[in-house]
């Protein structure tokens, strides 16, 4: 049964009800290899020209890339599209993420640059548009961020005006930071109409008053087209408008959310990728007569690293599968939009995860590397500036975090979510809390499993008190939401961890070590962070008796048996090295 | 034009080869691919129906697995597939040859491709023995055909320079690196690749007996070959540097 948006916080899930990797089909699989062969044949060995902004090159790759189906996944069959699915889409966007810049290129113009036309264009405009996107013969991008609106993106000052004989709106004022903005066709725009009413428009190229500005100067993906986009009068015919008048906010803010996912899964394919290659770095790599993988230090620098893509990955595609199912039958751009808006806690989660997972990794590649991980010449120096943008870009990290409790609890204030009830029935249990340990239900992860339960219950503690204590204001205490960000976040990767290690066991228990051991590396590296985000935000919510009486009851929540964290990190590592790859 | 294409599925050339507790071939973790030299036949096989029409069949000897690699050839483009699973232990050149031929005799031809070795075991018999049995004539790597009425044109790489073959068809031609780029199959392709029929056979399906199929050969052992030792530099004055050498030849490699 398909869970409810945000539910993953109230209610406890099966292993069989999640999608894991494990569970991709042979298609699936052939798509994700065809991806991948493409990339490392067709794109790798460009990386230089890329990497120079080679005029034409990006066009031409996004072209051959078009040939082979890999832009239209979203889009449907009788616009050009191949409408493969959510799955394949996320796993065209995984495997593209190894290209370096040109992963930039075709995410934008698969996501963002697409997006906005395939779920909220009327017929002509899909007509006139798709097919061109789909084949990559029309390259789109998106312009949403101006000078003084980036997080606040409904304070965009660009306005319409529409033209004395009615055909076609003005557009002026200046559009920011636009990937692709070098060689798009078209570019879905944003602008006020008379100063009021927030409206996306679809922008041509060729548009008279429509220019760019010069190339930034970028800390990373520099193979990517970044220019501002400035308006001068220029008109826009009034068949562009797209969707309602007024309501682009509605467009602006859903793209964002399955942008989001696509984000978090090109940053799991990146992180594998950054993996393997300090992992192969480190096998040949001597120092005192030995390859520095052997030593422990590094060891535990690979095992981290994996359980953190791991945790990631398996998110993703959980996330991935859900959406997969509620857009299933669906064909109206505006029920698709609203079918992944149900998920906008689990999608900004992704990003969240995906983008800091992946910063991690490649801090820690640098380090592998070590000073040659310093000098360009290796990869490590390029991957560590290219993965930094991922957590300012489609939401600055902060936005999404804010996102998150925002978006919960105006679900429960609409009685979509019964979180009201769940944090009332916690206050009333939390005074005779269980404590005893698990039953043994004969199946692995019993006590990893329980941590889960509790630390739901955490989030309800924290949440529930917050809530009571600042009603409507809660708002103002940004620390509070982001601490409660950050439980929703670690609980969903722990969750999704865990549960992937149990359905690979429950399918065949001889193959689900590795997941069921990276699944204990995530949860019990990350499990102790809880209690520290519950002891800081109990201290801001209360004091005197009643705060020792709160810490006592997250106490008891926060308690866990620490097991040999330093042993399974080893086990963890030594299956890479002997496979040589990031292995499940 | 009816082509078959006999193909095999392959470890991944970047695979890294493992051997198990009992001394076989560890499969597990395995990365698998269809043969390179054989993708080639498949690409191959699709130009010449796109330029002349008919169809292109694959034929592959080898468990449930082998099925993702006739997939993605069926992705390509080819137009069906026929895996015969022979349910043995091990099979040698005989065994996959025996089978392959009669599988391809009861479907028919007018040409048969295939790669001129696959990259596991590199024998870079089945295809020259499968000819062998449907008495037909074999060109081996192949870089470029050619077909007209009733007839092939293949050019094969000989030492310092090429060779044109004209062979009557049907025939076997297999094929070398430079016959062509294998495309890559579309998104399109690989979702219409599952409705394509695919056909699964054993020994008994085929007519053949357990017997008529066993292999000949048997391994006996598997090894990995020896870590590569590190190199060792000589120093010192040239004549003592050349003496060191050729003791170091004598006395530890053993080789003069």
């Amino acid at each position: 049964m398909l869970p409810k948006g945000g539910a993953f916080l109230l209610e406890q899930s099966n292993p069989a009800d999640v999608f894991t990797p494990e569970d991709l089909t042979e298609e699936h699989r052939l798509i994700a290899q065809t991806v991948a062969d493409f990339v490392e044949k067709e794109v790798v060995p460009r990386d230089a020209e890329l990497e120079a902004q080679k005029e034409g090159l990006m066009r031409e790759l996004l072209e051959k890339a078009g040939e082979l189906g890999l832009l239209s996944a979203d889009i449907p069959e009788e616009y050009g599209g191949s409408d493969l699915g959510k799955i394949a889409s996320m796993l065209i966007t995984e495997n593209v993420s190894t290209g370096g810049a040109f992963a930039l290129g075709h995410g934008d113009h698969t996501g963002i640059g697409s997006l906005p036309i395939v779920l909220f264009g009327n017929e002509d405009q899909k007509k006139r548009y798709l097919p061109g996107l789909a084949s990559g013969k029309l390259i789109g991008a998106y312009a949403l961020t101006e000078p003084g609106a980036g997080s606040d993106a409904l304070a965009a000052r660009t306005r319409a005006v529409l033209s004395p004989d009615g055909k076609s709106y003005l557009l002026n004022g200046e559009k920011i930071f636009i990937t692709n903005a070098g060689f798009a066709d078209i570019f879905t725009t944003y602008a006020k109409i008379d100063g009021q009413h927030f409206t996306a428009f679809i922008v041509e190229r060729n548009t008279p008053g429509f220019t760019l500005g010069a190339e930034e100067k970028k800390m990373g993906i520099k193979g990517s087209s970044t220019r501002s986009l400035i308006f001068e009068d220029a008109p826009v015919p009034v068949e562009n408008v797209l969707g309602e008048i007024g309501r682009g906010h509605v467009i602006a803010f859903n793209i964002l959310n399955i942008g989001r996912l696509k984000l978090g899964a090109g940053c799991v394919g990146s992180a594998r990728r950054a993996i393997n290659l300090a992992l192969q770095y480190a096998l040949q790599r001597h120092q005192f007569n030995t390859p520095i993988a052997s030593f422990g230090l590094i060891q535990h620098k690979f095992a981290q690293m994996a359980a953190k893509a791991y945790a990631a990955e398996s998110a993703v595609y959980r996330l991935t599968g859900v959406i997969e199912e509620a857009l299933r039958g669906k064909r109206a751009g505006r029920e698709i939009a609203a079918a992944i808006e149900e998920y906008a806690i689990e999608c900004s989660i992704c990003k969240v995860l995906g983008s800091e997972t992946l910063d991690y990794i490649v801090d820690e590649m640098v380090q592998i590397y070590g000073g040659y991980g310093y000098i360009q010449e290796y990869p490590a120096e390029r991957f560590y500036r290219d993965a930094r943008i991922n957590r300012i870009f489609e939401g600055t990290n902060e936005i999404n975090r804010l996102i998150i409790p925002a978006t919960l609890v105006r679900k429960a204030l609409k009685g979509q979510l019964p979180l009201i009830d769940a944090a009332q029935a916690l206050a009333k249990e939390i005074l005779n809390l269980r404590t005893a340990l698990p039953e043994d239900d004969g199946k692995p992860l019993a006590a990893e499993r329980d941590m889960l339960v509790r630390a739901k219950k955490l989030f309800l503690l924290i949440g529930g008190q917050a809530v009571e204590k600042y009603g409507d204001k809660l708002a103002d205490q940004q620390e509070i939401i982001g601490i409660l960000a950050d439980l929703a976040i670690q609980i969903y990767a722990m969750e999704s961890a865990v549960l992937r290690a149990l359905k690979a066991w429950e399918a065949d228990p001889e193959t689900a070590a590795a997941k069921l051991d990276l699944a204990r590396g995530y949860l019990y590296d990350n499990f102790p962070l809880l209690e520290k985000l519950t002891r800081e935000s109990l201290a801001f919510i209360f004091e005197g008796d009643l705060l020792s009486t709160q810490l006592a009851v997250a106490k008891r929540l926060c308690k866990y048996q620490p097991i040999d964290l330093i042993r399974l990190r080893r086990q963890i590592t030594g299956r890479m090295l002997e496979a040589e790859k990031y292995v499940v | 034009m009816k082509i078959i294409v006999l193909m095999k599925q392959t470890f991944d050339t970047e695979a890294k080869i493992t051997l198990d507790g009992q001394g076989k071939i560890n499969r597990q973790g395995v990365n698998l691919i269809i043969n390179p030299y054989d993708e080639f036949a498949v690409e191959e096989a699709l130009r010449i129906k796109e330029k002349h029409g008919g169809e292109v069949v694959l034929v592959s000897v080898g468990a449930d697995s082998v099925q993702e690699a006739l997939r993605q050839a069926l992705a390509m483009g080819a137009d069906r597939a026929v895996l015969i699973n022979p349910e043995m232990e091990e099979v040698d050149e005989f065994t996959t040859a025996t089978i392959l031929a009669r599988a391809v005799s009861g479907l028919g031809y007018d040409l048969i491709l295939g790669g001129w070795r696959a990259i596991d075991d590199g024998s870079a018999q089945v295809a020259g023995r499968v000819a062998e049995i449907l008495d037909l004539p074999v060109v081996n790597q192949v870089t470029k055909i050619e077909i007209e009425a009733g007839k092939a044109v293949a050019t094969r790489d000989i030492e310092g320079g090429n060779e044109v073959v004209e062979v009557s068809l049907p025939a076997v031609l297999t094929a070398q690196k430079g016959l062509n780029e294998p495309r890559y199959p579309t998104m399109k392709g690989i979702m219409q690749a599952k409705k394509k029929p695919m056909e699964k056979k054993n020994l008994a399906d085929l007519g053949l007996s357990a017997d008529q199929a066993a292999p000949k050969v048997k391994v006996l052992e598997y090894f990995l070959p020896k870590p590569r030792a590190a190199g060792k530099i000589l120093e010192g004055e040239v004549p003592e540097a050349v003496a060191a050498l050729v003791k170091a030849l004598r006395e530890e490699a053993k080789v003069i």
